[in-house]
């Protein structure tokens, strides 16, 4: 998990746990424990933007020329932008593969 | 110029909660806690107080609307009693971790079932790893004191932790006494207006109450208790202070009698006053029995409980709460934890009593003392026993 959290003491921790940063948890890259990803085949895609609408997560982002691509430091792997997509343009392929 | 009055102690309990200025009050009436936030919903309502009274649909919305009032920097009372407590539950620890100075008065009584509106400390015991500082009331002026204190305590900014004050349901939430009832110029001498080191502000954005990860969590958790352990310098410099101003000096443990004590009882809350009465009439009779009583409670004053009763071979643990199925009551089960490790160690043994409103008598203390003088000789069989309960 997030790294930059794990070598922190408990005399470190700000009063109750308080967060002064707005913002931060953009730091907190949760999507290390992904089991599969998602791949977007633009040949298929018809760029309607269902599976940014979907994502839990926003981790499927608008990219280049209308299409949508998948920032990895937060997605989750859980495929609801492969099921929704009208077009089966988005496969869930292992992380290890 | 302070004055003794004869006063119903909820009465006096809500009128340390006004001058102690509070900013909001957030409660659900519940026996027997019912006169102290009726008494308060009153004050607010005729101006003597300028506070939001927030009249909540449950305790689980008292306590989580005490949160994000003493979040947003809010001085913040609450008080309840059994099963208010209990709804409260998940709430609790919420407050500490936090690092909130809620302040709530709990009157003590039994949780169900059966049913019972009577006083006890299962509701309390049942919260003992909540992280909130916790202290006993015997009398009336010590409810009055000891809101004041916790106010002064839980809002030092090297505490910054919730504070419960314990008072018997009904022997003391019930009852008139003599009390002496500061008046306004004296407390603000004692208590300073709440200055919050950080607070919900949308001039000055900041996050509370975030989740904590595997990573993070047991060093919160640490943070905590570090900060609870701690605290016990504020609550002991705040009663020194107490004392200097007004003249009434508290400890976290109070003895009574215990020169040349062979067995020493131990108590909390309201029975200790019938307790000392007993010790009086055993002492007579030339038995050496004296009584330590707890005032503080969490943190527990491990040093001071030791020293009161050092050189002491029987304790007579009197306990308000059944651990059913346990290896004896909650009171003796934190006594024995912190002395096994001691060299010469005394014998505790363990009487429940005055559960869900049972009177504990001087017969009872009697009865107990006489137990603890012949099990110093002959071991009993059980782990803890019922003082009064029918064996047919
Ligand atoms: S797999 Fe889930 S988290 Fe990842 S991009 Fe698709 S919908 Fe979002
Ligand atoms: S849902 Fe499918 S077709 Fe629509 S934009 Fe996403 S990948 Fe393309």
């Amino acid at each position: 998990m997030a790294k930059i959290d794990a070598v922190m003491g408990w005399k470190k921790l700000d009063l109750g746990c308080v967060i002064r940063q707005p913002g931060s948890s953009r730091t907190f890259k949760t999507g290390d424990w992904r089991s599969q990803r998602p791949v977007v085949d633009r040949d298929k895609c018809i760029k309607c933007g269902l599976c940014w609408v979907y994502c839990p997560d926003l981790a499927m982002v608008p990219a280049e020329e209308g299409y949508y691509k998948v920032n990895l430091d937060y997605c989750k792997g859980c495929g609801i932008c492969a099921k929704e997509c009208p077009k089966d343009a988005i496969t869930m392929v292992l992380e290890e593969d | 110029m302070a004055k003794r009055i004869g006063m119903e102690v909820s009465i006096a309990a809500s009128e340390a909660v006004k001058l102690a200025d509070v900013d909001l009050i957030a409660a659900y009436p519940i026996t027997p806690q019912t006169h102290i936030v009726e008494h308060l919903s009153e004050v607010v309502a005729d101006g003597e107080l300028d506070a939001a009274f927030v009249p909540v649909e449950s305790e689980h919305s008292a306590m989580s609307c005490c949160i994000g009032s003493s979040a947003a920097g809010a001085r913040t009372f609450t008080a309840t009693s059994s099963q208010g407590l209990a709804l409260m539950h998940e709430i609790l620890f919420i407050a500490p971790a936090m690092r909130l100075p809620i302040v709530m008065v709990v009157a003590n009584r039994a949780l169900s079932g059966p049913i019972s509106i009577w006083n006890d400390h299962s509701d309390i015991m049942s919260e003992q790893d909540i992280a909130w500082i916790q202290t006993f009331a015997e009398n009336g002026q010590e409810v009055f004191d000891l809101v004041l204190h916790a106010f002064r305590v839980a809002e030092d900014s090297k505490v910054l932790l919730p504070v419960i004050v314990n008072l018997d349901g009904f022997t003391l939430s019930h009852v008139i006494e003599p009390i002496e009832i500061l008046d306004k110029a004296e407390v603000d001498k004692y208590l300073p207006p709440y200055k919050p080191k950080v607070r919900l502000d949308p001039r000055k954005p900041v996050s509370m109450g975030m989740v904590g990860i595997p990573e993070i969590y047991t060093e919160a958790k640490k943070a905590t208790d570090e900060a609870l352990i701690n605290s016990k310098k504020v609550v002991l410099k705040a009663w020194k202070e107490f004392g200097d101003l007004f003249g009434r000096y508290y400890n976290p443990v109070e003895s009574y009698k215990t020169e040349g004590a062979e067995v020493i009882l131990i108590t909390m809350g309201s029975i200790s006053e019938t307790a000392m009465t007993a010790i009086d009439k055993m002492r007579e009779k030339g038995m050496p029995v004296g009584l330590v009583r707890f005032r503080l409670w969490k943190p527990f004053p491990a040093p001071e409980f030791k020293k009161a009763i050092a050189g002491v071979q029987t304790l007579a643990v009197v306990d308000r709460a059944l651990s059913p199925g346990g290896a004896c009551g909650p009171v003796a089960e934190e006594i024995k934890a912190a002395l096994y490790a001691e060299r010469g160690r005394p014998k505790v043994y363990n009487f429940i009593a005055g559960l869900g409103g049972r009177d504990v008598t001087v017969e009872n203390f009697e009865e107990i003392v006489s137990k603890a003088f012949t099990y110093a000789k002959k071991r009993p069989k059980q782990l803890y026993e019922m003082i009064g309960v029918r064996e047919i």
